[in-house]
């Protein structure tokens, strides 16, 4: 599946339909988010490669009256992947997994990943036990799907062929790892509707 | 909620841990099996009542799972074997010691003779586990008997309180 979209359109497809949800975001695609979805309940606390499916899976058991998105990057999904069966084992049905697949690790100099050829994260997802599995190569598509989609009884990953975003956006490095985001997410959190409820 | 011991019971007694756990607020354990632990305290767990079991197949998901629960104002432990922690130490220096996020460990210890002195155990994987947590500034404990319980529990309300990661490790089997 050849992509035609480039990473910031799909995420200004994302952001239209954007209604509070907590994204958590990495790398290049974290930084794009910022950008184009300035929002408080953006989680940028993910810390360590690999690791933004595991805490979106915490917020998904933790607020199973809010809906999770993660925008996950391949390279940072390879490093994880059991997180795609511990997610099916835990079954959230608030927590959709988006990979922005570019063959690459983008924020280290473009260096590819170890096989050229694509690789099917919908496949191994569903290989996984993930309920919900599709690959999506053109925003039209996304924003079809993100339209029609009714009310999910379990996770759902949807793999994104993406080209790189042709124009730059700012490193917010200082940001994502500061103390002041992962404060102003906490409260943003806790002012939602359903805080302090239990399971 | 911790019984004294007794000459009956075990030094360390699941029951007591878990009873402990409910005690702190913990909600969730979130855990990768463990030899040492699975039959005296991950085996009761996976039925008890008012604890969710996260089943997860890599310790340091288990480190990003409990760090985003702490978002929701929810507790949890991460349950696993020292190997475990060993695997997991560049997530918890990020999640938990530069995030400062309360990382609530509870460790079983392959290969430790139960109750000795860690450093001067004759495994060189539990030796090391102190100085690795005193290098990495995690605080810990040890739990030998169910007369330490208390302190563990309250190492894990002040984990909370001060949003920092904390090691429970495990001196024995629990039974």
């Amino acid at each position: 599946m050849k992509p035609t979209m480039m990473r910031d359109e799909c995420l200004r497809t994302l952001a239209r339909h954007y209604t509070n949800q907590l994204v958590v975001s990495v790398y290049t695609t974290c930084f794009e988010w910022l950008a184009i979805c300035p929002k408080a309940l953006n989680y940028v606390s993910v810390g360590a490669m690999g690791q933004a499916g595991s805490h979106a899976l915490g917020l998904a058991l933790g607020r199973p009256d809010q809906e999770v998105w993660v925008l996950d990057g391949d390279g940072s999904l390879l490093m994880n992947l059991g997180c795609l069966v511990t997610l099916a084992g835990a079954s959230p049905p608030n927590l959709t997994h988006f990979v922005f697949q570019n063959g690459c690790y983008e924020a280290n100099q473009s260096m590819p990943l170890p096989v050229a050829t694509p690789i099917d994260f919908a496949a191994i997802a569903r290989g996984a036990g993930v309920p919900s599995a599709l690959r999506i190569a053109d925003t039209e598509t996304l924003d079809q799907w993100l339209r029609s989609r009714g009310p999910a009884s379990g996770p759902t990953v949807v793999d994104l062929a993406v080209r790189s975003s042709a124009q730059a956006y700012p490193q917010r490095y200082d940001h994502i790892h500061s103390a002041a985001a992962r404060e102003d997410f906490r409260q943003a959190l806790r002012a939602r509707p359903g805080a302090g409820a239990r399971r | 909620m911790t019984p004294a011991p007794t000459t009956d019971s075990p030094p360390l007694s699941g029951r007591a841990i878990i009873d402990g756990l409910h005690a702190t607020g913990i909600e969730f354990v979130v855990s990768v099996p463990d030899v040492c632990t699975s039959s005296g305290l991950l085996q009761p767990i996976s039925s008890e009542p008012g604890l969710r079991l996260v089943r997860v197949c890599k310790e340091d998901e288990g480190v990003s799972i409990c760090a985003a629960l702490s978002f929701c104002d929810r507790r949890a432990i991460l349950l696993m074997q020292q190997t475990g922690l060993m695997d997991s130490l560049n997530a918890l220096r990020a999640v938990g010691v530069d995030y400062q996020n309360p990382v609530c460990m509870v460790i079983g210890l392959l290969g430790h003779e139960g109750g000795t002195d860690l450093r001067q155990s004759r495994s060189f994987g539990v030796r090391v586990i102190p100085e690795v947590l005193e290098a990495m500034g995690i605080r810990y404990c040890v739990l030998n008997v169910d007369a330490d319980i208390l302190a563990a529990m309250e190492a894990i309300a002040q984990a909370y309180s001060l949003s920092a990661p904390i090691a429970i490790l495990l001196g024995r089997n629990p039974a």
